[in-house]
C-alpha cells in the first residue's frame, strides 16, 4: 500500500503540488487525470524522488520512501518518463539498465543481472529485439522495451507518465493491457494519462487533479458520476454501455 | 528461429572483436611507423639499443629514438586517446553528438590557463598540467551550468561553446600583446603540434591522462545510464548530478592533459567517438576503449605524416588532422544519411 500524505512540491519559487493525500493499492492502476499543467507529471516525479518534496511523505510498507538514497528507492519505484532522448544503445542494453539500482561500484552487470533482463524481455515477448538499436525501434516498441527495462528493475511500484502518447491507437491498447497485467502481478501501477475515455476504462481507482490538487478520487464510475470531470476540463462526458462493456465518451 | 537468433548473436559478437582488432593493429602500425619514419634512418638494432643500454652507450640513432622519437609517438597517442575519451565522455554528458572539448571551449580554457601561467612565470611540467586542467574545467562546468540553467537546447549548447572559444581566445590573445614574452601562445601551440615534447613534459600529463582513462572504464555503465536522460538516470537510482560533475572534472583533466603537452589540437576529440560509433554499438564499454584507441592511433599516424611528408619542413599535426579528418568526418556523415544496416 503506497500512502502518499499531504505532499507538496515544486519548482525554485513556485509550488506545484498542494497538499497531496492519496492511497494507492497493490494490484490496482490508479490513474492521475486532469488538464495540462495540473501537476500529474510533478506528482509522479516527486513520489520517486526526482524531484525534491517540500512537505509530506509517502509511505510505502511503513517507511517514508522519501528519506531512502535514490538507489535504495530505485528498488521499490521504477519511474518510466514521458520525454525521452532515444539512447545510443541496444534494446537488450537497455533492459539490463533496468538492474542497475542493484549495484554498486564498480557497476559491472552480474549473471543473475542478465537473467533478470532476459526474463523481462521473454514476459514482454520482445526477445528478437534484444540485439537491435533502440532508435531503429517504432515508438510502440521502444515503449515495450521500457516496460521491460521496469519489469527487470523489479520494484512493487512503477509509475509510467503518459504510457500511451505518441503511440497509435493499437498500440495504446497494448500498453494498456500490459498495465493491466503488471496490475494483475500484484504491482501497485500509477499512471498519467491523457485519454479520460482510456484512463476510466482501465484503471480500478482515478484522480482527477487540478491546479495542483486532488479534486476528486476513487473508483471510475465514483468520479464519473461526481460530475468533476466535465467541470475541470470544460467539456462533457458520457457513458455508454455496449456489449463490449462500459465505455466513456467526451462530447 | 532460435537458432538463427544464435547465429547473429555470433555474428555481432564477431563484428565487435574484429574492429578491436583493426583498433590494435592501426595502434602497432602507427607505432612502428611513428618510430621508424623521419630523415634518420634507423634499424632494429638502434632500437634495442635505445630501448636497453644504458645512456652513455647510446649512439646518435639511439639518442633520437630515445629521446626524440618514442616520447613523440607517446605524447601523440596519450594525446589522441585523451581527447577522443573526452569528446566521447562531453557528447554523454550534455547529450549533445556535436559537442567536443574543442568545439565547447574546453580547450581553450585550457590554452588561456597555460598562457597564464607561462605569463606569471611558473612553467614548468606539472604546473602547465595543473593550471590546464584548471582552465578546462572551469569552462566545462561554466557551459554546462548555463545550459543547464537555462535549459539550453543542444544548438545553444554549441552556440555558448561558440561563445566561449571567443571569448577565451580574446583573454589569450590579451595576455599575449601585454607579455610578449609568452612565447608558448606561438602558431604551433594554436594548431597543435608535438615538437617540442620532451619526458619532462610528457610524464605528469602522461600520468592525469592514464589515471583518468582508468577511471572513465570503470564508469562506462554509469555513463550509459546517464544517457538515458536525467529523469530515467534519477529513476534508476543513479546520483545524476554528482556523477555529472564527477564526468566533467574526468572529461576536463583529460583535455587539459591533452592541451598542456600539445596545444590546441582541435578536431579530434569531435571526430573519432562519431567515428567509432559508426562502426560499433554506441555503448560505453566499446566506445570508451575504442575511440581511446583510435584517437590515439589516428593523431600518431597524423604527427608522423606532418614531419615527414614535406622533409625538412615539418608541419604542426593539426594541419594535418584538418586535412586528413575533415573529408572523412563529412564521409561518414554523408554515409550515415544513405543506408546504414550494420550498426
Amino acid at each position: 500500500m503506497l500512502n502518499v500524505k499531504s505532499l507538496c512540491s515544486g519548482y525554485i519559487n513556485t509550488e506545484i503540488l498542494h497538499d497531496i493525500s492519496f492511497t494507492a493499492r497493490p494490484g490496482e492502476i490508479t490513474a492521475i487525470i486532469g488538464p495540462n499543467g495540473c501537476g500529474k507529471s510533478t506528482l509522479l516525479k516527486t513520489i520517486s524522488g526526482i524531484i525534491p518534496a517540500s512537505n509530506g511523505s509517502v509511505y510505502y510498507n511503513e517507511a517514508d520512501i522519501l528519506k531512502l538514497s535514490q538507489q535504495e528507492r530505485a528498488r521499490i519505484i521504477s519511474y518510466l518518463t514521458q520525454n525521452r532522448q532515444v539512447p545510443d544503445i541496444t534494446a537488450g542494453r537497455l533492459v539490463l539498465h533496468g538492474r542497475f539500482p542493484y549495484l554498486s561500484y564498480p557497476r559491472r552487470y552480474r549473471k543473475e543481472d542478465y537473467e533478470a533482463a532476459k526474463k523481462a524481455m521473454e514476459d514482454m515477448g520482445i526477445t528478437e529485439l534484444s540485439d537491435k538499436p533502440l532508435s531503429r525501434l517504432s515508438g510502440g516498441m521502444q515503449q515495450q522495451v521500457y516496460i521491460a527495462m521496469a519489469l527487470a528493475q523489479d520494484t512493487d511500484i512503477i509509475l509510467f507518465d503518459e504510457p500511451t502518447t505518441y503511440l497509435d491507437i493499437r498500440n495504446q491498447m497494448t500498453v494498456l493491457k500490459y498495465m493491466r497485467r503488471l496490475a494483475d502481478s500484484g504491482k501497485t501501477v500509477i499512471m498519467v494519462i491523457h485519454d479520460i475515455g482510456h484512463a476510466l476504462e482501465t484503471a480500478d481507482h482515478v484522480l482527477l487533479m487540478k491546479e495542483g490538487r486532488i479534486i476528486a478520487d476513487g473508483n471510475p464510475l465514483e468520479v464519473y458520476e461526481s460530475g468533476a470531470i466535465g467541470d475541470v476540463f470544460g467539456i462533457g462526458i458520457e457513458k455508454i454501455v455496449s456489449a463490449s462493456g462500459t465505455h466513456y465518451i467526451c462530447t | 528461429m532460435k537458432h538463427l537468433q544464435k547465429n547473429k548473436n555470433t555474428e555481432k559478437s564477431n563484428n565487435i572483436v574484429k574492429v578491436y582488432i583493426i583498433a590494435f593493429l592501426m595502434l602497432l602500425i602507427s607505432v612502428i611507423f611513428g618510430i621508424f619514419a623521419g630523415s634518420v634512418k634507423i634499424s632494429l638494432g638502434d632500437i634495442a639499443a635505445a630501448l636497453f643500454n644504458g645512456t652513455t652507450a647510446l649512439g646518435t640513432n639511439g639518442v633520437i629514438i630515445r629521446f626524440v622519437r618514442i616520447p613523440r609517438v607517446l605524447a601523440a597517442l596519450i594525446c589522441g586517446a585523451a581527447l577522443s575519451v573526452s569528446g566521447a565522455v562531453i557528447q554523454g554528458v550534455l547529450a549533445n553528438k556535436l559537442a567536443s572539448p574543442s568545439i565547447i571551449g574546453v580547450n581553450a580554457g585550457a590554452g588561456l590557463a597555460v598562457t597564464l601561467c607561462a605569463a606569471l612565470g611558473l612553467a614548468g611540467g606539472f604546473r602547465f598540467s595543473l593550471f590546464a586542467f584548471t582552465g578546462a574545467f572551469i569552462t566545462v562546468l561554466i557551459v554546462s551550468m548555463l545550459a543547464k540553467r537555462f535549459e539550453a537546447s543542444r544548438s545553444s549548447v554549441i552556440l555558448i561553446g561558440v561563445a566561449m572559444n571567443s571569448l577565451l581566445g580574446a583573454f589569450t590573445d590579451s595576455v599575449r600583446t601585454f607579455v610578449p614574452e609568452v612565447s608558448i601562445m606561438s602558431n604551433d601551440f594554436r594548431i597543435g603540434d608535438f615538437s617540442s615534447v620532451t619526458y619532462v613534459k610528457l610524464i605528469p600529463s602522461a600520468v592525469i591522462i592514464i589515471l583518468s582513462l582508468l577511471i572513465l572504464m570503470t564508469l562506462s555503465n554509469d555513463l550509459d545510464v546517464l544517457c538515458l536522460g536525467d529523469d530515467t538516470a534519477k529513476g534508476l537510482g543513479l546520483n545524476v548530478g554528482a556523477i555529472k560533475v564527477l564526468f566533467l572534472i574526468l572529461a576536463a583533466a583529460l583535455s587539459g592533459a591533452a592541451v598542456s603537452i600539445a596545444g590546441l589540437l582541435s578536431f579530434v576529440g569531435l571526430l573519432v567517438p562519431h567515428a567509432v560509433r559508426r562502426f560499433s554499438p554506441g555503448e560505453s564499454r566499446h566506445l570508451l576503449p575504442l575511440s581511446a584507441l583510435f584517437g590515439g592511433s589516428f593523431v600518431t599516424l597524423c604527427d608522423t605524416l606532418a614531419r615527414t611528408a614535406f622533409s625538412p619542413y615539418e608541419l604542426p599535426v593539426g594541419i594535418i588532422m584538418a586535412f586528413l579528418g575533415a573529408p572523412f568526418f563529412v564521409f561518414i556523415l554523408i554515409k550515415k544519411k544513405g543506408g546504414h544496416n550494420n550498426a
